[in-house]
């Protein structure tokens, strides 16, 4: 067990370096970052002298070992435009952010886990069509266009719920829907496919022939088999949940990190996006290693290899 | 002695898209306490989709009639699950054939032993664990307390059948089920296998059920035969008159195939049966047996072929009167 | 009776006649009821005819703006005419027409992203998959790096910094969804590379290529598709999830994503603006995703249940 986490650990690490190295890279050749700080309408000696300033016409190389370093100290570098330091930046906005993908992905296992067990335990029935219905259908709903229509119908017809802003819970609750609408296909889909896999398996037909009843047979040993899969995914619907939450945060008016993101990229506040885009892979990282941990815990095979 | 089991007609259907699939036809038998009685014949012949009716444990598109499948006296048939749960793995056990994966692999082996007993039985952890304990020393595993910590699939085959068996007895049946328990597992485990089964049902004189297509197997441990082919009887008897003396043309086909120490002869070629199993679907008469067998006459195609019975349990299924053996 | 006869009679009541369909005999037969590989089918169907028959299915262009008639409601309110069935947007641009040319551009750059992300991550898959050892770590090392990348942002970032395109859309969106297609791709490659046939073939000496494009590839050809269909659908919701953010094709090219945002200052008064591009969106990526299951259902040898 201890090996296997040290080298889920090693390579959680590797896979950082690797990211941010790439991130800070893309953003770097992708433009001239000196061109955009300098503004519009810059000379080309102005351009020069941003260039140098910021050191821009350094190797590559030696720029992101600077940069490396300093986060590592948590300094991320200093807002151009706001002249504040990033990490601040970050950690004022992230905790809209994180509320938001936490309780997007609560809110898809909550619909989905049920929908896909009723859906495996009754296939072919109603209820099978109905779990498979939604699921088809969240797959295909463009997730932006999904909260417009929530904030036309709840937040203008009937008035339910308020449509910008951050000050209260009822704020979540469009955006939650929203954004974990999309999730909810493919976890119901695992759970139920899971479930009538696990269900057809032979330990479960040694279980029936124990006598054992149907709630422990599907609680014990149906769903602790069926859902080693889904913690997995799980994981990565929430890392892409933090990530996709940028148009999300812009309807609903959330002052998070998606929002943030996007209005920097809009100014090319170039510091701000490479730190946000480090935070959520660091983010996506940690989340799948957590996820490998709870896998092992989940099954014995896996702590022994 | 009145039975412990007692199988009447059974008829076991399968729905299935190409047609209707008739698995198991009109087979009756009767188990004794601390008697085994063993099922015969190839894969497929519908052995499995008996004991799987028994236990009530067929696939959705299974369909079962029988005029009466009494357990103790009690008919099976008229149980709802609910009812029919309580008798499963506490009265009536069932080991199947494959052990790699019989076992659910989230759980330690103690675990689900305990389990056996506990859902059936009030008792506490601690007298559950003990029981395991015991069964795990009776089949023949040590260090049994360890044991139970461990999970599945850091056992071998062999043990984890073990495991089946111990599991199969936490509550004290009578009867135990066991579906072709040796197959999947070495040779030389085999015969470990099948001593240890003998051993406990004479033990507990438990009555046992053996599902099998290996004649070796039941020559050791049968007390009774029922010869299967094609979903239907063809012959029962006890398991000297059919080793010596058997009358079906499949049975007399199946003892030419194996080597028979003392008798067979060194370089004489094994028999073999040509042609396959047909498939029993749709509508069948006569017997299943006559395209591949060497005395097929007309007469064997004729419809509502019964069972000619000598004695209450010795019978057979053809046209062609018994000759007797000269041996 | 002839002997033929006697025989025939003698033969039958076995059960010897039974013939059991061949494994092309179910799929046909499947395909022709399963509901969603029909009805998904139609579905792209009729959003393919539109794209090909737009400018006679328009009857304006697209492009040509008239103030004097903007914001006309679609034909279903009082104020809308037959001459603009689906009303007129801000510019006095008419909306059918746009709708319909939107088709094109949807269904250009799903497939085009599609391509894109398959030729990368069907290579990606087959090395892994095939070759495995070194080679399966180091695919299997870039695909976590892909997946740890917030796609959506890194895309957002780049077209920000290099400017909006139909071009540019396509490359950075092929280029960052390949994920599944390598992902598919190895596990199939790897149960098929296990199978007896293909290990015979090897012992026989068929060499590397000739193994992939015999054996291997064939076999891949249902996975390939099936994966196909979903990511197209992905694709395109992508497209309008970042046209929507003003980082995708550019105005006044009519994409379906750009149609939203375009109407979403107005949608509470004129909801049709947003609903109507959003309907088509969800229209053509239900019918891939329906098309996409049931191609998965038809062709898998166990079927759903």
């Amino acid at each position: 067990m201890l090996i296997y986490t040290l080298k889920r650990l090693g390579l959680a690490v590797i896979v950082m370096i690797t990211v941010s190295l790439i991130s800070f890279m893309l953003l770097r050749v992708s433009g001239d970052p000196a061109i955009s700080l300098a503004g519009e309408g810059a000379s080309n000696e102005e351009i020069e002298f941003v260039r140098v300033q910021y050191g821009f016409d350094r190797p590559l190389i030696i720029q992101y070992y600077e940069w490396a370093g300093r986060a590592l100290h948590g300094d991320l570098g200093n807002s151009p435009y706001l002249n504040q330091p990033v990490a601040q930046m970050i950690r004022e906005r992230m905790g809209v952010t994180v509320i938001l993908g936490v309780s997007a992905l609560s809110f898809a296992m909550i619909l989905s886990i049920p929908l896909g067990i009723l859906a495996a335990i009754r296939p072919n029935t109603w209820i099978d069509r109905i779990a498979l219905s939604i699921s088809v259908m969240g797959q295909a709903m463009p997730s932006f266009w999904f909260g417009l229509i929530l904030i036309i119908f709840f937040g203008v017809h009937l008035r339910w719920l308020p449509i910008s802003g951050s000050d209260s819970w009822q704020h979540f609750v469009m955006p939650t829907i929203a954004l974990g609408y999309y999730a909810t296909p493919a976890i119901m889909r695992l759970v139920r496919s899971g479930m009538i896999e696990v269900l057809a398996s032979d330990h479960i037909r040694t279980a029936r022939a124990k006598g054992l009843r149907w709630p422990r047979i599907l609680f014990k040993h149906t769903l602790r088999n069926a859902i080693i899969p889904v913690v997995a995914v799980a994981a990565v619907q929430l890392g892409f949940m933090l990530g996709g939450s940028i148009v999300i945060e812009s309807i609903f008016a959330l002052n998070g990190l998606g929002n943030l993101a996007w209005v920097s990229i809009s100014r090319s506040d170039l510091p701000v996006v490479q730190a946000i885009v480090l935070f959520l892979s660091i983010t996506y990282i940690i989340l799948t290693f957590l996820a490998d941990l709870l896998n092992a815990f989940l099954d014995p095979r896996i702590r022994s290899s | 002695m009145s039975a412990l089991l007692e199988v009447k007609h059974l008829n076991v259907d399968l729905n299935l898209p190409a047609g209707m699939l008739h698995a198991v036809r009109d087979v009756s038998f009767s188990v004794q306490k601390g008697k085994t009685l063993s099922l015969v014949g190839e894969s497929g012949c519908g052995k499995s989709m008996i004991a799987l009716a028994i236990m009530g444990l067929l696939p959705p598109s299974g369909i079962c009639h029988a005029e009466k499948i009494a357990f103790e006296g009690d008919d099976l048939l008229k149980m709802d699950e609910k009812k029919l749960s309580t008798f499963r793995g506490a009265r009536m056990a069932m080991i199947f054939q494959e052990p790699m994966t019989s076992l659910d692999p989230c759980y330690t082996i103690g675990n689900q032993l305990v389990e056996a007993l506990t859902e059936h039985k009030k008792v506490s952890a601690k007298e559950a664990k003990e029981r395991a304990v015991f069964l795990l020393e009776k089949v023949g595993i040590t260090g049994s307390s360890s044991r139970l910590k461990q999970y599945p699939h850091q056992l071998s085959g062999g043990l984890r059948q073990r495991i089946m068996i111990a599991m199969g007895l936490m509550c004290g049946p009578s009867l135990i089920i066991a579906d072709e328990p040796t197959t999947a597992l070495d040779v030389t485990i085999q015969a470990q296998i099948m001593e240890l089964l003998s051993s406990i049902q004479q033990e507990f004189n438990m009555g046992m059920i053996l599902i099998t297509h290996d004649l070796g197997v039941v020559s050791r441990v049968a007390d009774d035969v029922v010869i299967m082919y094609c979903g239907q009887v063809v012959e029962t008897g006890n398991i000297n008159e059919i080793f010596n003396n058997p009358i079906h043309p499949y049975t007399r086909g199946l003892m030419e195939c194996i080597p028979v120490p003392g008798k067979t002869k060194p370089g004489e070629k094994l028999g073999s049966i040509p042609g396959i199993v047909p498939t029993p679907i749709g509508d069948l008469w006569g017997c299943s047996f006559r395209n591949r067998c060497s005395l097929a006459k007309q007469e064997c195609a004729t419809r509502g072929l019964e069972l000619t019975k000598i004695s209450d349990k010795r019978s057979f299924r053809c046209v062609i009167p018994p000759v007797e053996t000269t041996e | 009776m002839t002997p033929a006869e006697t025989q025939q009679q003698f033969d039958s009541g076995l059960g010897l006649e039974v013939v059991f369909p061949t494994p092309g005999q179910i799929m046909r037969q499947r395909m022709l009821t399963h509901k969603g590989f029909i009805i998904g089918g139609l579905m792209v169907l009729i959003i393919f005819l539109v794209a090909i028959f737009a400018p006679y299915i328009a009857g304006h262009d697209p492009y040509h703006q008239d103030l004097s008639i903007r914001m006309i409601p679609p034909v279903w309110s009082e104020a809308g005419s037959w001459e603009h069935p689906l009303g007129t947007d801000s510019m006095g641009r008419d909306y059918l027409a746009r709708l319909a040319y939107g088709a094109r551009i949807s269904l250009f750059i799903g497939f085009s992203c599609m391509a894109i992300a398959a030729v990368i991550g069907i290579s990606l898959g087959l090395i892994a998959g095939y070759f495995g050892g070194v080679a399966d770590m180091i695919v299997s090392f870039i695909i976590t790096v892909r997946l740890a990348l917030p796609a959506v942002l890194v895309a957002i970032a780049v077209v920000a910094l290099i400017g909006g395109s139909i071009q540019v859309v396509v490359m950075v969106l092929g280029c960052l969804i390949w994920d599944r297609f390598a992902v598919i791709l190895r596990a199939t490659t790897q149960q098929i590379r296990a199978m007896d046939y293909v290990q015979a073939a090897q012992a026989a000496g068929c060499s590397v290529i000739w193994l992939m494009a015999r054996e291997i590839m064939p076999n891949l050809f249902n996975s390939i598709v099936i994966v196909a269909t979903l990511e197209i659908g992905r694709a395109i919701l992508l497209e309008a999830a970042l046209s929507f953010l003003g980082m995708g094709v550019q105005p006044p090219t009519p994409s379906w994503g750009l149609m939203i945002s375009e109407g979403k200052d107005m949608m509470l008064f004129d909801p049709y603006l947003v609903t109507i591009p959003g309907v088509a969106l969800f229209f053509l990526v239900l019918g891939m995703n329906l098309f996409g299951d049931g191609l998965r259902d038809v062709t898998s040898p166990e079927g759903r249940s």
